[in-house]
């Protein structure tokens, strides 16, 4: 199905006569769909790359600060939480400082709620593109969620300088990172590109998103431990994606003891989110420039 | 069959009218007939509308270009040119049919998509060749191709938001003229800019059809397309009228124009609208009884039905299809609400001469289309006289003329 994308250009430059156009597309309204055709998006990388690249550039430009501000909220917020709920609450961190407990909650969740909210907006904000170009829809909140990585980036080297300033060394674990990360982009992303194709015909989601974002930072153990969730309540309670996450991030960074039932319903919670999240999406897309 | 670049079976492309139109479905509309369907049983009317609501821009249109053929596609305004390009595009999909294309295709639908007001001049040439299909190093490769064609260099580190809107038009057509693709789409951009650098353009868009590939084209300036189109398809109401050699095919265009515009008003079957009041007959008179430059000339449109709360409007195109200008009874209307015809006079008509066109319609006070026209009379300016000075009939500078006094000093 898709159009050629990289490397044709080669071909091009080398075809004689003799040689049959190469790239075939055909458009047929009843073909059937995948869910998602990853050959055509890698074919594709380049238009995320700098649409991802578009967003960040613009996001900080005709600031003083730059990308700072990728690291004072997640500072400013830390210090707000450890005092309200670490000293004047009192709320247990399962023996890490607190605001090293509160900031491995913090630097996930800003990323999953920042990408999930830019995603819900993406399709509608970039409707001319939707509109007058071509390329695989999901490469448009895909991208989306790219420009979010920077600030995840720093937010985690906020993290470890934070962990060193107090004097400790991350655990071996912290090799396990990448994998969550990996878990919390793919529910990001399920969740994100459902919203953006739902956010298309409904522009009631964009009013949605950001207040039930959050509640839900209410139910994900960021300021809190997860071991505070009564256990009956637990299996239920994790089904929120985030809530493994943040879990096993704290098990990977601080050490502190992990409940790998959540984690694990969490995880399967998370593939099963990215798994309906693009058939949601591939499911519309089709309808997206009549409607948008 | 190698030399087939596109091959398009029976394309048609239906939009349900007041959904993709009118309105957005709101939730409130999805709940409320969910409930309903739910406690009534009903079936859900809102999705599966068959026939009335249904406007097919598209009706089971079929061609095959060949490699290396450069094809127009002409027809009026609304007759379904942008649709067939934009299905090629993949950008809408088709209801029913099937095309298939060999080559990369390249759509140069509408100039600057994708271009960002707070980048640059430079980062934009980055951002919108990706978007239309070229890769990092084949960019890097002909920046200084597309900074040279669009003139601007000197603005290329300013954010685009700085630029005057010709530059930005230059610019972004420069980027979408270097995407080199098999198969080239282009619907009228070329029509940017000043007349020097519309020039330009469409001394592009001949060269890259010299190069062999292939190149379909839709415009409305029938020479531009006479003279860089071997082949052309001419469509109207979805489907396509005629197609062969371009000369003969803007022959039958125009000709079904001006047939169009010959047939009897008050029979004619091809309008729209409710149809409560109905155009019977155009008049239009000069004072020496054909239309002059510079004369006083009225145009007197009859109706039949209930025409009280009416207003009429009409649009004059010229003999290319583009708007001249349109006029509005509801905006200035000195007359009383009665009497069954509307009359417009112009004190003095300011057309230069040639062949003109109008489309006119009768719209009832509260927002409804009683009834519409495309093509609804021809008429031809005579060369005349205006404040004293001639108005020739020489083609090609422009339809309109105004009263003017030229002086000469130091």
């Amino acid at each position: 199905m898709g159009r050629q994308g990289r490397g044709d250009a080669i071909i091009v430059s080398v075809r004689t006569d003799t040689l049959p156009a190469t790239v075939e597309t055909v458009i047929d309204p009843s073909r059937k769909r995948r869910l998602i055709d990853l050959p055509e998006l890698w074919r594709y990388r380049e238009v995320v790359f700098f649409l991802a690249w578009r967003d960040f550039k613009v996001k900080y430009r005709q600031t003083y600060l730059g990308v700072l501000w990728a690291m004072l909220q997640p500072l400013v917020a830390m210090s707000v939480f450890s005092v309200f709920f670490g000293r004047l609450v009192g709320i247990s961190s399962n023996g890490a400082p607190y605001p090293l407990f509160v900031l491995c909650g913090l630097v996930p969740w800003n990323f999953f709620s920042r990408a999930v909210g830019s995603m819900t907006g993406s399709l509608v904000s970039n409707q001319e593109l939707v509109k007058r170009v071509y390329f695989p829809r999901l490469i448009i909140p895909v991208s989306a969620i790219a420009a979010c990585l920077t600030d995840m980036i720093v937010g985690f080297a906020l993290l470890f300088a934070a962990l060193l300033a107090f004097g400790s060394w991350p655990a071996p674990q912290v090799l396990f990172l990448p994998l969550f990360v990996l878990v919390m982009a793919a529910s990001a992303t399920g969740l994100g590109v459902a919203l953006s194709a739902i956010n298309v015909r409904f522009r009631d989601v964009g009013y949605l998103v950001p207040f039930s974002l959050q509640i839900v930072l209410f139910m994900t153990p960021v300021v809190y431990p997860g071991n505070l969730v009564p256990p009956f309540w637990r299996p239920l309670y994790s089904l929120n994606p985030m809530v493994g996450v943040v879990e096993a991030v704290r098990w990977s960074v601080l050490g502190t003891p992990a409940d790998w039932v959540m984690i694990s319903i969490s995880t399967l919670s998370s593939l099963a989110l990215l798994v309906a999240g693009l058939a949601i999406f591939s499911k519309s897309e089709r309808a997206f420039p009549d409607l948008i | 069959m190698t030399d087939t670049a596109i091959q398009a079976t029976n394309l048609s492309k239906a939009y349900r009218l007041g959904v993709a139109n009118n309105s957005f479905p709101t939730l409130r509309d999805a709940l409320a007939s969910g409930a309903r369907r739910i406690i009534h049983g009903e079936p859900d009317l809102g999705r599966r509308n068959s026939g009335d609501d249904q406007f097919w821009a598209l009706r089971d249109v079929s061609f095959e270009v060949r490699t290396g053929e450069v094809l127009a596609v002409i027809g009026p305004n609304g007759a379904g040119k942008s649709t067939i390009l934009k299905i090629l595009a993949q950008i809408v999909e088709p209801t029913s049919g099937r095309a298939r294309i060999r080559g990369r295709l390249g759509a140069l639908l509408e100039v600057g998509t994708g271009f960002h007001a707070e980048l640059t001049g430079r980062e934009n040439i980055y951002l919108n060749g990706a978007i239309l299909g070229m890769r990092r190093a084949e960019i890097r490769s002909k920046l200084d191709e597309i900074v040279d064609f669009s003139g601007v260099e000197p603005f290329l580190d300013t954010p685009v938001k700085r630029y005057s809107s010709g530059m930005y038009l230059r610019l972004a057509f420069a980027v979408a003229a270097h995407v080199e693709p098999d198969i080239l789409v282009v619907d009228e951009v070329l029509a940017v800019g000043d007349a020097a650098f519309q020039k330009k353009c469409i001394g592009k868009v001949g060269q890259i059809a010299q190069t062999g590939r292939t190149v379909i084209f839709v415009s409305h300036q029938l020479p531009v397309v006479q003279k860089l189109c071997n082949r052309a398809i001419l469509i109207g109401d979805g489907t396509i009228k005629a197609d062969g050699p371009t000369a003969k095919v803007i022959e039958t265009y125009l000709r079904t124009i001006t047939d169009q515009a010959a047939e009897d008003l008050a029979t004619r079957a091809v309008r729209s609208g409710r149809g409560r009041v109905r155009l019977m007959a155009i008049e239009i008179e000069g004072d020496t009884s054909v239309p002059t430059s510079g004369q006083r000339t009225r145009f007197r449109f009859r109706a039949a039905g209930d025409q009280s709360l009416v207003d009429c409007s009409f649009t004059i195109y010229d003999e290319f299809g583009d708007a001249v200008t349109s006029f509005d009874s509801a905006e200035h209307s000195d007359s009383e609400l009665v009497g069954d015809s509307f009359v417009c006079e112009f004190q003095p008509l300011l057309l230069r001469p040639g062949r003109y066109r109008i489309n006119a319609a009768l719209t009832s006070r509260e927002g409804a289309l009683e009834d519409h026209v495309e093509g609804a009379a021809t008429f031809d300016v005579q060369p005349g006289v205006l404040g004293g000075r001639l108005v020739n009939a020489e083609p090609g500078y422009g339809s309109m003329t105004m009263p003017h006094r030229w002086t000469r000093g130091t």
